[in-house]
């Protein structure tokens, strides 16, 4: 009996006194996994524990499509979560609907926090913002797309040096060939993100019109060019004896990587963790190779990764909990252990700078990589960042011409060819529902 | 088909069918019919502006050669998945039915790979059959083929029938089980008295009984290969290369994901449920009077 | 008993276990995928026999849950089993209820009635997902287990297929039953009920599994993590990009969540022999 009335004690005194606290809920939808998906709890945790006015609350809705879509059924229904994290491709997506979304830029201003873009990154945000330089979105986990490099393989096979230029790196496929690797010789992920997104920005030529979609909805594909044919001639060569070999539209092949069978493999950076913990030999990475006789080549790379958007039609008072947790997020000691410790890109310029004059990148040199990639170069209206309206059908379009040119369906010209074209009859598709 | 004798009355039939009908039209027809409705609009992904576009979305649909591919890959993987995997599980059910020692083990592990959930199903496939990583991808080229799925459409295909296959044989099984288990013994005592040996004795005796279950079982696994299986498409294929397995159910889903092409996606969807509409009509009214009741 | 010879024996066992290596190969893999380190399972090096890990996979994945798992696996398991009950029961329940009105009454509109059941088994729920969660969202039951369990059953399956066995029960029962002077809900409990078990099991088998592995729905209507289900855990330890992965413990997770399902099938195992007595009485 005493135990019972003591157990209703406490539950009543509980209950009343989280309600007198009345704390504001800021709902935040994400799609990590894995290691990744820890580092989202305990930012939660941090910030919920760092003050007392707001809750961050977590929740977990898929991988990237199923948390953009979950996130698109709320707010059709009326309950759209404040935060969500969305994936590079979802861009012009989010972009498209102004009415959805609250940009960050202005959100921070209305909510009274300091916020300068500058701090941040040039080569993240341009990603993420407007043609005028308004920041739309918060970027949280970065990477780019790096050459990955079994040392000990590459030595046995004779390559003394790291292969600098793509020339280099099918000598280097051709003596691994030799060397006993007659499955794969290089090869790559995302074939898509790889052979015609970053190609482009990396060989400073256009994927699209309307610097890749940045100025404008009507942006029309070209990534038909002759050097875009010329690099997927080259892999289509390749493939016939697998000196290339390729390992599909996304990141299920990366364990060749790690499994010792390709000896050159190109992915995400994001890939450091899995390298580190699985691969049992000697690796590095490097930046992508490229075409020495393009002009302007080696120019910048372009990010890959996820953004949160802050959804619309929310209270002023929620606004200012998101605009807090913003600036907790971008917190420079906070960031730069992010980066050390989860291997995403940090965001600010501070963080970059502290990290780098701490020395950490003369023990993890792998983790610097996507950033002298990122910042190689002033950026040019061909690197800025890609924004397309149905990227996601989009990519799929890609990879399935390359596949088809792979395959020695078409030759590589007619493959991109058609690609543009179907790709351009999305783009408009997509043109007439924003308007 | 009907029954001869009947109950009476038709207050108590109605009070018995109204909680799956109230189901049915609030959690079926409502959002079909917003779908439907959907399919003559052009909308951005939130919702924000829409427009009424009549027939567009049909007719750009019929425009695309993709669309006839996928109508062929339909065509082509649908009945060699409800073929196989029906014939599968009838052979092991007829085995199992048998009162043989161990068969409740046998039973248990036919139905089991029912329970590994599609989600970790597609990561197993990729275990088992990526090209190079993959466990059986080995011996299958130590054999001499060059077993490529990412490349090669046809080995691509063989892959994704036998997932399809897969995953539907032990559902198959446990219905054919059930329904051999309710023929009475005495049934097939008699024929066996009769003279008739277990081959005769199954196909004109067993599997004319049993033609309940394979009716139901058929439209049961027609509707499964067109709608159910993009899942599978989604981890195995994604509907490479180049779209070769790509079908009809596969481009509703990719086209419709990230509320990329709303309208064109609904429309696929309303022709799709045609298709299986007609195909499932088309069912009851000829195959079903070959079954025995 | 119909004969014993020994060929059919052998032959019906030679089946089986070719048919119970190819169909439960996969399963097999799973396990044994459970018994190595991640590195082993990613770089595809995996043999067919066991690895050395599986103590270590197993107490870390019970004990502490994974690295990452940091929702209580108990409380997902709790959530799946509810959902796969409601689902389980309330279509056997909803079908069964109408299957008996379709086959024995005559009542207006009965064949319409039928068909407009019978429509829904075109269009899956994943087709008609996000009208259907407006709807769920609109009737205020986002995060709730109605929400999870009622889209779920707005299907004809399980209807087709009591229908189609109430169709092979002689018309004689219902006669007899009649002239014993049962009335309808006598002639359903008595008769129908004790007929339909083996169906009733297998229905039950089915649809407990077909609610245990729903992924998407659930992923879209709740948000509260004491409503996640243990698939939904699963896939949030396994990744598709960039973040480092613990195989082993997905796939020892995945092979834990497996034990449920299989212990209904071997649970309704002993209904299907029941049932099986009972028919031949």
């Amino acid at each position: 009996m005493m135990k019972k009335s003591l157990l209703g004690a406490l539950a009543l005194g509980l209950a009343t006194s989280t309600s007198a606290f009345a704390q504001t809920e800021i709902q935040w939808w994400h799609a990590m996994t894995g290691a990744n998906n820890d580092v989202v709890n305990k930012l939660a945790e941090e910030f919920n524990a760092s003050q007392k006015d707001y809750k961050v609350v977590v929740s977990y809705k898929g991988q990237y499509a199923d948390t953009l879509n979950a996130g698109i059924a709320a707010f059709r229904a009326g309950n759209a979560p404040h935060i969500l994290q969305v994936f590079e491709v979802g861009t012009a997506t989010m972009m498209g609907a102004r009415g959805a979304i609250k940009p960050v830029q202005e959100m921070m201003k209305e909510a009274g926090e300091k916020f300068d873009p500058n701090a941040y990154l040039p080569a993240i945000t341009g990603y993420y913002s407007t043609a005028k330089g308004e920041m739309l979105s918060m970027p949280f986990n970065s990477s780019s797309m790096v050459m990955w490099i079994n040392k000990d393989e590459l030595k046995k096979a004779g390559v003394a040096e790291i292969p600098k230029t793509w020339p280099q790196v099918f000598e280097a496929g051709k003596k691994l060939k030799a060397a006993g690797h007659d499955t794969c010789g290089f090869s790559n992920a995302w074939a898509s993100w790889a052979n015609v997104e970053q190609f482009s920005a990396w060989h400073n030529i256009p994927m699209a019109t309307k610097a890749n979609g940045l100025d404008g909805f009507d942006t029309e594909m070209k990534f038909n060019s002759p050097a875009h044919v010329k690099h997927l001639q080259n892999l289509v060569d390749l493939q016939k004896d697998k000196t290339y070999d390729y390992s599909g539209r996304d990141s299920k092949s990366e364990g060749r990587f790690t499994s010792g069978e390709c000896a050159i493999f190109l992915t995400s950076s994001g890939f450091y963790g899995n390298v580190k913990a699985n691969a049992k030999f000697d690796w590095a990475n490097a930046p992508m190779p490229y075409y020495p006789d393009i002009q302007g080549a080696p120019q910048n790379s372009i990010i890959g990764g996820a953004s949160l958007w802050v959804m619309g039609g929310k209270k002023a008072d929620e606004y200012k909990g998101v605009a807090k947790f913003f600036t907790f997020l971008s917190d420079t000691d906070r960031q730069a252990k992010l980066h050390q410790e989860s291997g995403y890109l940090p965001i600010t310029k501070a963080a970059y700078e502290k990290t780098k004059a701490s020395g950490f990148y003369e023990k993890n040199p792998a983790l610097q990589m996507a950033l002298i990639e990122l910042t190689n170069k002033e950026p040019t209206e061909n690197s800025r960042g890609l924004r397309f309206g149905n990227m996601v059908q989009i990519r799929d379009v890609i990879s399935e011409e390359i596949e088809a040119a792979l395959a020695g369906q078409k030759p590589a010209k007619d493959a991109l060819d058609t690609a543009v074209t179907r790709s351009n009859q999305i783009l408009r598709q997509f043109e007439r529902t924003v308007r | 088909m009907e029954k001869r004798a009947h109950i009476s009355g038709w207050t108590l039939p109605l009070l018995l069918i109204l909680p799956q009908m109230a189901i049915t039209v609030i959690f079926f027809y409502w959002p079909a019919s917003q779908a439907i409705w959907q399919s003559f609009l052009r909308e951005d992904a939130f919702g924000l502006a829409s427009e009424f576009v009549g027939f567009e979305n049909y007719v750009s649909l019929f425009e695309q050669p993709e669309y006839y591919r996928a109508m062929v890959t339909t065509a082509i993987f649908s009945s060699l998945v409800a073929f196989f995997s029906l014939a599968c599980a009838l052979l092991l059910a007829t085995q199992a039915d048998k009162n043989i020692r161990g068969g409740q083990a046998f039973k248990t592990f036919l139905i089991w790979p029912y329970a590994v959930a599609p989600a970790i199903a597609g990561v197993l496939w990729l275990f088992m059959f990526h090209p190079t990583l993959g466990t059986l991808s080995k011996p299958i080229k130590a054999i001499g083929i060059d077993w490529n799925p990412m490349l090669n459409a046809n080995h691509a295909m063989t892959l994704l029938v036998l997932s399809a296959t897969w995953k539907q044989i032990s559902y198959n099984f446990l219905f054919f089980l059930a329904g051999l288990q309710a023929i009475p013994k005495s049934v097939i005592e008699a024929a066996a008295i009769d003279g008739a040996g277990p081959l005769r004795r199954f196909w004109t005796v067993i599997f004319p009984l049993l033609s309940p279950t394979t009716f139901f079982l058929l439209v049961v696994n027609i509707v499964y290969v067109f709608f159910d299986t993009f899942g599978i498409i989604d981890a195995v294929t994604g509907g490479g290369p180049a779209g070769q397995t790509t079908t009809l159910v596969y481009k509703v889903y990719a086209d419709g994901r990230l509320g990329g092409d709303l309208g064109g996606s609904a429309a696929q969807s309303v022709i799709l449920m045609i298709i299986v509409i007609a195909l499932t009509a088309i069912q009851f009214r000829y195959v079903e009077r070959k079954v025995q009741y | 008993m119909v004969e014993n010879r020994p060929f059919a024996q052998f032959m019906a066992y030679l089946t089986l276990a070719l048919g119970v290596v190819i169909v439960a190969f996969p399963v097999y893999l799973a396990v044994m995928a459970s018994t190595f380190d991640t590195a082993t399972i990613i770089n595809g090096n995996m043999p067919l026999v066991p690895g050395d890990q599986a103590g270590e996979n197993y107490t870390r994945t019970l004990l502490y849950g994974g690295m990452h798992a940091r929702q209580p696996v108990g409380g997902m398991m709790l959530n799946s089993m509810i959902m796969a009950l409601g689902i389980a029961i309330g279509k056997i329940l909803i079908s069964i209820l109408s299957a008996f009105a379709v086959v024995y009454f005559k009542f207006p509109f009965r064949k319409t009635a039928f068909w407009i059941i019978f429509i829904t088994l075109m269009l899956p729920v994943e087709v008609r997902i996000y009208p259907t969660y407006k709807i769920v969202a609109d009737l205020g039951l986002l995060d709730t287990y109605t929400g999870l369990v009622m889209p779920l059953i707005a299907s004809a399956t399980g209807t087709l297929l009591f229908r189609q066995f109430f169709m092979t029960i002689p018309d004689e029962l219902l006669e007899a039953s009649k002239i014993d002077g049962a009335g309808a809900f006598r002639f359903f409990k008595d008769t129908l009920l004790p007929l339909s078990m083996t169906t009733i099991a297998a229905l039950f088998v089915i649809q407990f599994i077909y609610g245990w592995n729903q992924y998407l729905w659930p992923l879209l209507i709740t948000t509260k993590s004491s409503m996640q289900t243990i698939v939904i855990g699963i896939k949030m330890m396994i990744t598709t990009t960039d973040a480092l992965t613990e195989w082993n413990v997905a796939m020892t997770t995945a092979v834990l969540a497996m034990l449920p399902p299989v212990l209904v099938v071997i649970f309704m195992q002993r209904l299907f022999v029941k049932g099986l007595v009972e028919t031949e009485k």
